[in-house]
Formats: C-alpha cells, sequence, structure tokens
C-alpha cells in the first residue's frame, strides 16, 4: 500500500498538474473515469483488492444477498459508503449489516435505477433550483458515476481506496461531495449523487425487508416501530410509548 | 383513424370525487353516462400489501406516470420553464378513484368569508387594502348558498368530527353524520394549549369513518384502524372515504353507468360554441375512438381540466400582460410554513400509530376571522396538530442543528421519533396577475402534445402571512407542556422539489361576469354551455383548508345543474 500522503502539498501539486496539462476547470478536480486515466499515469497506483477478498458477509443468509448490478468493487464502495451515513453503533447494526448495499443493488437494477416513471424527454437544461433536478442520467447510471468519484477522490486525496480509509476520513470524502466545491463528476454533480446516496441508505435501513435491507427488521427494532400492523385502533389514545413486536410484510402471507 | 361510437347523453373525463360524484348523482336522476379513466381500475382488495412506505410513499405507486405526462414549472415569466421529471411539491393521481384514493382525508368547508372575498374585504378594510395585481374575486355564490350541498357531501362521505357549531366556521344546518376521531395525547395537549391562549380548537373533519357508518346511498364501511397508511396510500379498509367505495359503486348499481379505464382523452371536439364530444385513446392498445355526447363533464383535476381545455382551444386563454381571457387565470396554490415542534425529554408518543385526518385544528388566524387593519397580508391559515402516523423512512425528525447523516444523526433520529410534536400552518394562497397556467412552448408528452406550464411563485403575502403564524405556532407550542420548542418563520421561493401539498386550484374559475371566469356556478362554461369543468380549477383562490369539502359541495350542487340543463335542453343554468 502505498504510504499516507502529504495532505497539505498533495491537493496543491494535483491542481499544478491540472493547471500544466490545461484541465483545469477553476481549480476543481477532475473525476470520473477521465480523471482515473490520468492519474494512473502519475500516481502510485492503489492495491485493488484481489477478487474474492470481499469482506461481505458470509453467503449463509438470504438468497437476495447477492447482486443483480454492481461488480464487487462497486458493491464494496457502497457498503463502506452507506455505513458512514448509518454506522453501526450502541443503539444496533449499521447500514453494512441490515443489508442497504443488496437493497440500493436490487433498486438501480430494476425501474426506480431507470427512471421509468419520470419524464426523460428533452431538451435538458439546467434551470434554476426550485425547477428541481434536470439532468439526463438515469439514477443508476448517476449512481456509477457518484462511486467512480467515490473511488478517485478518495484516491487522490489519501492513496486508498475508499473502503480502505480510516471513519474519519471515510467522512471527510463524504463531506466534500456533499459539499460539492472540490468534486467534479462527469455528467452529474457530486451533491446530487450524495443527495441519492442519503436517500438510498435510509430506504435501505427503512424499507420493509422484502426489498433486501432492513434485515430482520432490525431497522425498525432500533427505533420502535412497530411496521406493518392491521390496527392501533387498541393503542391510538394510550399514554407512553406502547412496545409491540415488529411485523415485516410478509406476515400477511401466512 | 377514431373509431366512432354511438353517441351518449354524458361523457365524464376523469374517474376521481368529482367525476364520481357527477356520475353517481346523474345516474341515479335516470341519465346515462360514460366515464372516461385514463389509468387502471382499483378496489380495495388492491391494498393487501398497502403498509408498504417505499412503493406507495416513495415510487409513487397510485401517481401519474410522469414519463407519459407532466407539468413543466417557472418562478417567472423571465425564467424558462422546465419539466417537473419527477414526483416533489404535488402529488397527481392517476387511475379509478383518483387523487380522491391517496389523499389523507381532511375535510374542511370553506369560509363564508371566501366565498365573497373581494366583496367583504372591501367592506371591512376598503378597496385600498387590496393590493395592485392581486386578482381577489368573489365566486358568485354565497357559503349560505351552498350550505345544504356540503351536507349533502358529507353525509355521502361520512365525515366525523365534533357536535355543535365551531364559532369559527360558517354555519352548519346539521352536525357531521359521524362523531370525532379518537384523541391522542398529542391532540389532547394542543387542544388544552389552545384552549388556555383563548382559541377555539376543534376535531378536524376527517374523511376517515370514526365509526361504522352507513350512508344515505346505503353504502355500509367499517371504522378506521388508525394504521397510519392514510397520504399517499390507499385504505385496506375501506374506512378512508374514496369515490372507488362510495359514489362510483353507486352508479354503477343503476345501470346507467359505464366506467371505461386506460382511456386517455386527448381532446374536447366541438363546433359553433358546443361541444360534440371527446377524442380519446386506449392507453392498452392505442387505439383511438370518438366517443360523441351531449354533454361533456370535465372532471380530471384542476391541472388536467386547463390543460384539456387549452389542447382544445375551448375558452378564451388567459394573458398575464393584459389581464384578459380566463383559460388559465388564478392559478393558486397552498402556502404552508412557520410550524413549530414541541420536543419532549421526558415523553414519549405512539407517533408511527395515526390516521391521515386526526388531529385537531383552529380557524381563529384563518379567513377574516381576525383584524387585519394592520398586517401586510390578506386571509390567513388553519393551524393544526395532525398525528397521521410516522413512517420511518421520510420521518427522521432531528432538533435544529443536527448533522443529517452519521453517528450524531443517528443517535438524534432514533432518540427522537417519537418525541416531537409539529404544530401546522395550511395557508391560503390568493390569486395575481402573473400566477398562470398556459401551455408549454418546448415541453410535450408521449403524444405529441405540449405540456401545461405553471408560473407560480410565493409573494410577500405569503411571507408576511408565514412570519405572523409562525408567531401563533410557536405560541401554541410554548403552552403544550415541552422540554423545549422551536419554530420556523420563513418562506422564500416556490419550490417544486419538497412535497408541499397536492392542492392545485384556478385556471378556469367560476363566477358571475365570463370576463373574470371561465364558468358559471355550476361550473358550466360561458364559451360552451354544453362543457362542465368541474374541480378546483374553479377555485378564485385558495382557502387556508384542503380543498376536497368544498369540492365535494360544489360537484353536487353542479349535478343538480347538469340535470336541470339535461332536462332544458339549452342556455345557462341560473
Amino acid at each position: 500500500m502505498p504510504t499516507t500522503p502529504n495532505k497539505d502539498s498533495k491537493p496543491m501539486s494535483r491542481r499544478a498538474f491540472l493547471r500544466n496539462s490545461g484541465l483545469a476547470l477553476g481549480g476543481v478536480v477532475l473525476g470520473g473515469a477521465f480523471g482515473t486515466a490520468i492519474w494512473k499515469d502519475r500516481e502510485e497506483q492503489p492495491q485493488e483488492a484481489p477478487p474474492g477478498a470481499s469482506q461481505t458477509p458470509a453467503a449463509s443468509g438470504s438468497y437476495q444477498d447477492a447482486l443483480m448490478f454492481f461488480n464487487q468493487e462497486q458493491f464494496r464502495l457502497t457498503e463502506a459508503a452507506v455505513e458512514r451515513i448509518y454506522p453501526e453503533d450502541e443503539h444496533g447494526p449499521g447500514a453494512k449489516k441490515l443489508g442497504v448495499a443488496y437493497y440500493i443493488d436490487h433498486q438501480l437494477a430494476g425501474n426506480w435505477g431507470s427512471n421509468t416513471k419520470d419524464y426523460m424527454m428533452g431538451p435538458f437544461s439546467p434551470g434554476e433550483a426550485t425547477q428541481g433536478y434536470q439532468g439526463r442520467l438515469t439514477r443508476a447510471s448517476m449512481f456509477l458515476i457518484g462511486l467512480n468519484g467515490l473511488k478517485d477522490y478518495s484516491q487522490k486525496t489519501y492513496g486508498k481506496a475508499f473502503p480502505e480509509l480510516e471513519e474519519a476520513e471515510q467522512d471527510e470524502v463524504l463531506k466534500a461531495f456533499e459539499k460539492g466545491d472540490k468534486v467534479k463528476l462527469n455528467g452529474t454533480d457530486a451533491p446530487s449523487f450524495f443527495k441519492n446516496l442519503r436517500t438510498f441508505t435510509l430506504e435501505g435501513v427503512y424499507a420493509d425487508p422484502m426489498y433486501g435491507g432492513n434485515k430482520d427488521m432490525q431497522g425498525w427494532k432500533m427505533r420502535n416501530y412497530p411496521g406493518n400492523q392491521m390496527s392501533y385502533y387498541d393503542q391510538i389514545e394510550k399514554d407512553g410509548l406502547v412496545k409491540l413486536e415488529p411485523k415485516s410484510l410478509r406476515d400477511h402471507m401466512a | 383513424m377514431a373509431t366512432k361510437l354511438p353517441k351518449v347523453p354524458v361523457v365524464i373525463v376523469g374517474m376521481g370525487w368529482m367525476g364520481g360524484i357527477i356520475a353517481a348523482e346523474l345516474a341515479k336522476a335516470g341519465i346515462k353516462t360514460v366515464g372516461l379513466e385514463r389509468g387502471k381500475r382499483r378496489k380495495t382488495e388492491d391494498y393487501f400489501m398497502v403498509h408498504d412506505e417505499l412503493r406507495y410513499a416513495l415510487r409513487y405507486d397510485l401517481m401519474q406516470d410522469l414519463s407519459r405526462e407532466s407539468i413543466t414549472f417557472r418562478n417567472t415569466s423571465k425564467m424558462t420553464a422546465l419539466p417537473m421529471r419527477t414526483h416533489g411539491s404535488f402529488l397527481l393521481g392517476e387511475g379509478v378513484g383518483g387523487s380522491g384514493v391517496h389523499w389523507n382525508g381532511q375535510n374542511y368547508r370553506f369560509l363564508p368569508y371566501d366565498f365573497q372575498i373581494r366583496t367583504k374585504t372591501i367592506e371591512r378594510y376598503g378597496a385600498k387594502k387590496i393590493p395592485d395585481g392581486m386578482q381577489l374575486q368573489d365566486w358568485g355564490i354565497t357559503y349560505d348558498e351552498l350550505e345544504p350541498y356540503f351536507d349533502k357531501y358529507e353525509k355521502m362521505a361520512g365525515i366525523s368530527g365534533d357536535k355543535g357549531q365551531n364559532p369559527m366556521v360558517g354555519k352548519r344546518s346539521a352536525d357531521f353524520p359521524v362523531g370525532p376521531m379518537k384523541k391522542t395525547p398529542g391532540i389532547k395537549l394542543f387542544e388544552e394549549a389552545a384552549k388556555k391562549l383563548g382559541y377555539h380548537p376543534y376535531m378536524v373533519p376527517s374523511a376517515n369513518l370514526a365509526d361504522n357508518y352507513t350512508n344515505p346511498d346505503g353504502i355500509s364501511r367499517a371504522a378506521c384502524q388508525y394504521c397510519g397508511f392514510c397520504e399517499r396510500f390507499g385504505c385496506e379498509y375501506g374506512a378512508k372515504s374514496d369515490p372507488v367505495v362510495t359514489v362510483l359503486p353507486v352508479a354503477e348499481k343503476t345501470g346507467n353507468f359505464e366506467l371505461r379505464d386506460l382511456s386517455n382523452v386527448m381532446e374536447v371536439l366541438h363546433t359553433g360554441g358546443r361541444a360534440t364530444g371527446v377524442r380519446y385513446i386506449n392507453t392498452l392498445t392505442g387505439e383511438e375512438f370518438e366517443q360523441p355526447a351531449d354533454v361533456v363533464v370535465l372532471t380530471s383535476y384542476a391541472l388536467h381540466n386547463v390543460r384539456l381545455l387549452l389542447l382544445s382551444k375551448l375558452g378564451k386563454p388567459y394573458d398575464p400582460s393584459t389581464g384578459t381571457g380566463v383559460i388559465g387565470r388564478n392559478y393558486a396554490y397552498q402556502v404552508n410554513g412557520g410550524g413549530a415542534q414541541a420536543i419532549y425529554e421526558d415523553r414519549e408518543f405512539n407517533l408511527f400509530a395515526g390516521a391521515g385526518a386526526l388531529g385537531s385544528c383552529i380557524d381563529d388566524f384563518n379567513g377574516d376571522n381576525f383584524d387585519h387593519s394592520n398586517l401586510p397580508f390578506l386571509h390567513g391559515a388553519n393551524i393544526r396538530y395532525t398525528q397521521a402516523g410516522f413512517r420511518p423512512i421520510q420521518t427522521n425528525p432531528t432538533p435544529a442543528g443536527t448533522p443529517k447523516w452519521g453517528k450524531e444523526f443517528k443517535k438524534q433520529s432514533l432518540h427522537y421519533y417519537n418525541r416531537i410534536l409539529t404544530i401546522g400552518v395550511q395557508g391560503s394562497s390568493l390569486p395575481w396577475r402573473h400566477h398562470y397556467l398556459d401551455l408549454d412552448p418546448t415541453y410535450k408528452d408521449v403524444y405529441g402534445r405540449p405540456l401545461l406550464r405553471i408560473t407560480y411563485d410565493f409573494e410577500d403575502q405569503d411571507r408576511e402571512m408565514i412570519k405572523f403564524m409562525a408567531t401563533k405556532t410557536i405560541a401554541i407550542a410554548n403552552e403544550m407542556k415541552a422540554t423545549k420548542t422551536q419554530a420556523s418563520n420563513t418562506i422564500s421561493n416556490y419550490d417544486i422539489v419538497p412535497y408541499q401539498s397536492t392542492h392545485n386550484t384556478g385556471g378556469a374559475v367560476m363566477g358571475t361576469d365570463p370576463g373574470n371566469s371561465a364558468t358559471n356556478t355550476h361550473m358550466q362554461m360561458w364559451d360552451a354551455e354544453n362543457v362542465f369543468v368541474i374541480g378546483a380549477n374553479a377555485f378564485t383562490h385558495n382557502s387556508g383548508y384542503n380543498p376536497t369539502g368544498t369540492l365535494g359541495a360544489l360537484a353536487y350542487r353542479a349535478a343538480e345543474g347538469i340535470t336541470k340543463y339535461m332536462q332544458q335542453g339549452k342556455g345557462m343554468i341560473g
């Protein structure tokens, strides 16, 4: 693995390179596949995780814990990122153990990832913030570009793959994406990607387990959410928190 | 080529609340009708898996397919309007029952002030009180004239509410047909606080049945179970009143009504100031049909009604530069903001439970129930605490200043999930000369027809109203025995991204003057007497209330108008 980079000087040398090579856009660092190609020539190569070295949970759980969209690297990146959005703590599991990366994989493979019910006709124009997202990319494409950006930014800033970074470093990377001023993505913007990442994470933590996240309803249990109950007729007037064993939609199938 | 079908007396476009009420009333009067609905049929049994927040609330299972048709939006006419690419600020329905399936069921009557807003404002404050550019206008009907129709609609839908008369609202001829919903501890805290401040709280009139109920049409339905899945969902019990469980079966039982789903109307056909029928496409097969009719009734939601008129070149389009023309005029919305939160460290509430219209509210600062002499705005808002059921993906409340993700976010959102009560504001929206609807010059639907363009923004009127309301909501919150309270008192520009309200109004308003209204008070078009345009498009402004209750009353009155028109065969109904 490369040695820990000098955080102060490294971005400067990167900007210098971009300026010299005519690729600087107002001090913004290029990301995406294009950016990666440049850095492959200039910097030490990241240590790629060997195939099969994934630290994902053993294949003993649900048959849904498999991939229909991501490759393994994308999956590991997603898993690491969502865990920072919703980390494991004294209250219970984080997004990783809750299966959120599987959830996102399954969503991106389907209608939502393909924006099948969205208005996708042109012309495309950025417009004002009050007019909403106006990009031409599908959610699935945008997510992959964002993951690529995470990968490149981590490599450039810390000389390591995102999943290998310390938690605090991962948080710094995600903050840079949330803010967006230091990160340039090809065809979309970092804050839009971050917003989707955060939304997808909360969905995966709290959606019905049939979608692949919220493993064993643990997302619900952490906040005393009873899930799919037929009635609160007898509880609605009660003072104090009523604790009920949660139920999922599968309980309807019994 | 369109296949020409046999002529029918009445064709109704859109099978939501408005279409359903018209269909039932005409069918009962022995008039044959055909109802066209662009979406699919729905029934209670379809909601077997309805407790699915992701599918219904976030993947918009019951909403319009925007890949086929959307709208465009801009804040001002200086901007280029761009398409609403995904659902946000409002959720347009699709399918049998329309938006009447996915509503919360909060069911108010507009105030007597609303129907005579221009006259009453000038009477009390003088004409100068109405700012330049605000196109305030009377509705052409009074609350008292409409009262019997409110009563009729409420008995059909089984609206639940307090017994007796609240002093802040229009006089009722009868109590609500069903008693009030159950009171939660949060509702009691709000009520006590409001009373202590001298206000007049009452239970939100609710279309979630508080008790088992049989309506005058003989439809029996079971009581609400407070399951917490109303808005954006269908009701698996049929306890939430919607057209599918009330008016549509009544219409179908008569044998006088035929419902055709998957039938998307492209245009109203007309010649010489009379409609001759409609042209529609079967969305499944792509086949095109012409349905001739003596009377055409548009009930496809305010925005779609206006778009159909513009696409059909029926009525004179509104021109904001001169203020003339009527189709597209007086678009208004709903101004929400200025809410306050009561935060509790010492107790938790069962906020996962609830019903869409479960709550308590006050109208002490709605309409003209308070003196506006020294206030920089007109009208007001309904202030309420509701417990609709907090679903976990969308509800992650945290105190102000908490990060949006990470360890602290998780900790705080888990801790506060059942500890924050929010007092909300449903603000009125008044009409302006530069707020309007027209056809977009650039963006098209899947059939190649122009999308409807919305030009709308919040005004100083709205910002001042919200600032004022925030002083009231925080005062109530401060009396609710909370550990701490917080409020926001600003709104900036209208933003189509965050969900606010599916209460789009105006665009083909009713009135008594063809110069500033598209229809008379039976929603019969001045420019085509055999076309009725029924929906919130008729509102000359939007009140500080959810619109459905008032729409229901107007629809029952319009049904009488259509029946009368069928009998006399011609002329405007007086």
